[in-house]
């Protein structure tokens, strides 16, 4: 996605200074995946190819409904599809899960993103990655918690949801949401899409569903994606949904503080030699270091005259 | 090269070009992998064209410079295995940093600190190779985990933190003790040089008749 300017910014990867902000009022918005009304049509993957002009090559039939199995650079969002027993009810149970990218409240990807402005996050909570400042890299992978970045190896740009920003940018709503038959995504500001979800899991629970639930995982400060699942208590079973997404301490740690200790001990470095320079100085040859020297030499040579005059004919 | 008469030879051509190899590599990788590691120094990557090209040119800088270090461990390993004068000598740091050489134990052709520095790179820089791999993107991204990768991120950059300071040192040392630079760049040093800085080595230069770098094996010395 191009950077849009109508819209502005609360987080810009790599950088330190305080993006512009200057409209407050802007509604945080989510996009709410109703999975247990998922019929698994895949119209909202189809819409997100039209709308984005996606067009991937054509693969092969794997055996399964996954298709194509995994998200790629131009497969933003992919349906999921689990067939699960359930140990209590001895049901098998169709499980399918839109994934694409939550849009986190503290990103891993823009933590981790190392380009000025490649990653921002918009007022409305959207995450989105501008691609003409994209190095491709490859850190946003490693510090996305849900394995949703993927790298064009022909462009080498990292690509992913925009959850639509160009169309939420003039009042529209995501393209998936525009096309799914069933009304399992519904788009609007996080408070509406969470007061709604709040009575679609009463209903839920009143049909049985004991554990059905929101998820909007705290470890990441909440999402502007959000599911109802009507097994919230285990989301790894839709499709390995984490159970408790974070940024990794690992990535925290290498975007944290080693960074300005580093800095801070190579610049300390530079400092104290130059303090030994102004203390000490320099460390020159001496003219009786040379002398020596020579009178060594010489000293050596005269020895070995010695031994070949000595030695017996 | 023209050099005086009595002068011994510190570094050959050889090892020279192979340094000078090195060392460029050294201060494009740290500047690429700099402007990758803290967004403070980002706009380094415009030296390299882009942010792209910086991305696309470090590793392959890095394995130009694993293949260039390996030829200076063939040529110095043997000049670096530790001996007992290193201790005596690091016992001694404090009167090196004071320029008093004169009561400083003696040394052969490198003394402790040169050794730290060439056996610190060569654990660093393989370190570097390998965690350099796991994250190289366009080639290795699906060869490990995601959790794999994110360690082998972190130790690439301390690793990269460490080797940076040694350089450091390498550099500053070189400044500091006059004459060190044109042993690398000319390739000689005075016998005042020798005797003040490496006396062992310098020894083992005379009394064998060599003019360096190394003392000659077969002498033809006159049976006692």
């Amino acid at each position: 996605m191009s950077s849009l300017q109508s819209q502005d910014y609360i987080r810009i990867s790599a950088a330190t200074i305080t993006p512009p902000s200057v409209r407050r009022h802007e509604d945080e918005v989510a996009k709410l995946i109703d999975v247990t009304r998922c019929i698994g049509c895949k119209a909202c993957q189809a819409a997100c190819m039209e709308w984005n002009n996606l067009r991937n090559d054509i693969g092969y039939f794997e055996g399964s409904y996954d298709n194509p199995m995994d998200l790629d650079p131009a497969t933003w969002t992919l349906m999921r599809f689990t067939e699960w027993d359930n140990p209590k009810t001895g049901d098998l149970e169709w499980l399918i899960r839109k994934d694409g990218c939550m849009h986190c409240e503290d990103p891993g990807c823009l933590k981790a993103c190392p380009a000025p402005g490649a990653i921002v996050q918009y007022a409305n909570g959207i995450v989105d990655f501008i691609s003409e400042h994209c190095i491709g890299c490859g850190y946003c992978v490693k510090g996305c918690p849900f394995n949703i970045p993927r790298i064009s190896k022909v462009d080498h740009k990292s690509y992913k949801c925009t959850l639509c920003s160009d169309r939420v940018t003039v009042g529209m709503e995501p393209a998936c949401v525009k096309a799914c038959p069933t009304g399992a995504i519904l788009f609007g500001s996080k408070k509406d899409m969470s007061d709604w979800a709040g009575e679609r899991i009463k209903d839920l629970k009143s049909r049985g569903f004991e554990n059905a639930g929101l998820y909007d995982p705290a470890g990441v400060s909440g999402t502007h994606v959000m599911y109802v699942l009507h097994h919230a208590d285990q989301p790894s079973i839709y499709a390995n949904l984490p159970e408790n997404p974070r940024i990794s301490p690992t990535v925290e740690f290498w975007k944290g503080l080693i960074k300005p200790f580093a800095l801070a001990g190579i610049a300390a470095s530079v400092v104290v030699g130059f303090l030994h320079w102004v203390v000490a100085g320099p460390n020159e040859v001496q003219p009786e270091d040379e002398e020596e020297a020579e009178h060594f030499k010489k000293e050596v040579e005269e020895a070995h005259a010695r031994a070949i005059s000595d030695k017996p004919a | 090269m023209t050099r005086p008469k009595d002068s011994l030879i510190r570094n050959p051509t050889i090892t020279r070009i192979n340094h000078w190899i090195t060392a460029t590599c050294f201060v494009l990788l740290m500047l690429s992998g700099l402007s990758m590691f803290d967004p403070l120094l980002f706009w380094m990557s415009n030296l390299f064209g882009s942010g792209q090209w910086t991305r696309a040119a470090h590793p392959w800088i890095g394995l130009v410079l694993v293949i260039s270090y390996a030829g200076m461990i063939v040529q110095f390993w043997r000049d670096n295995l530790w001996t007992r004068d290193d201790l005596a000598w690091l016992l001694a740091i404090d009167r090196v940093l004071a320029n008093e050489e004169e009561s400083v134990p003696q040394v052969a052709r490198f003394n402790a600190g040169q050794k730290f520095v060439f056996w610190s790179m060569a654990f660093l820089i393989p370190v570097l190779l390998f965690t350099g791999i796991l994250i190289w993107d366009y080639y290795f991204e699906s060869f490990s985990s995601i959790e794999t990768q994110r360690a082998a991120l972190l130790i690439h950059s301390m690793a990269a933190i460490a080797a940076i300071l040694i350089w450091v040192i390498h550099v500053y040392a070189a400044i500091w003790v006059r004459g060190s630079m044109r042993a690398m760049t000319q390739g000689y040093v005075t016998p005042g040089w020798a005797w003040r800085h490496h006396r062992k080595w310098f020894r083992a230069l005379v009394s064998t008749g060599s003019q360096g770098p190394t003392p000659r094996t077969s002498v033809d010395e006159p049976r006692k």
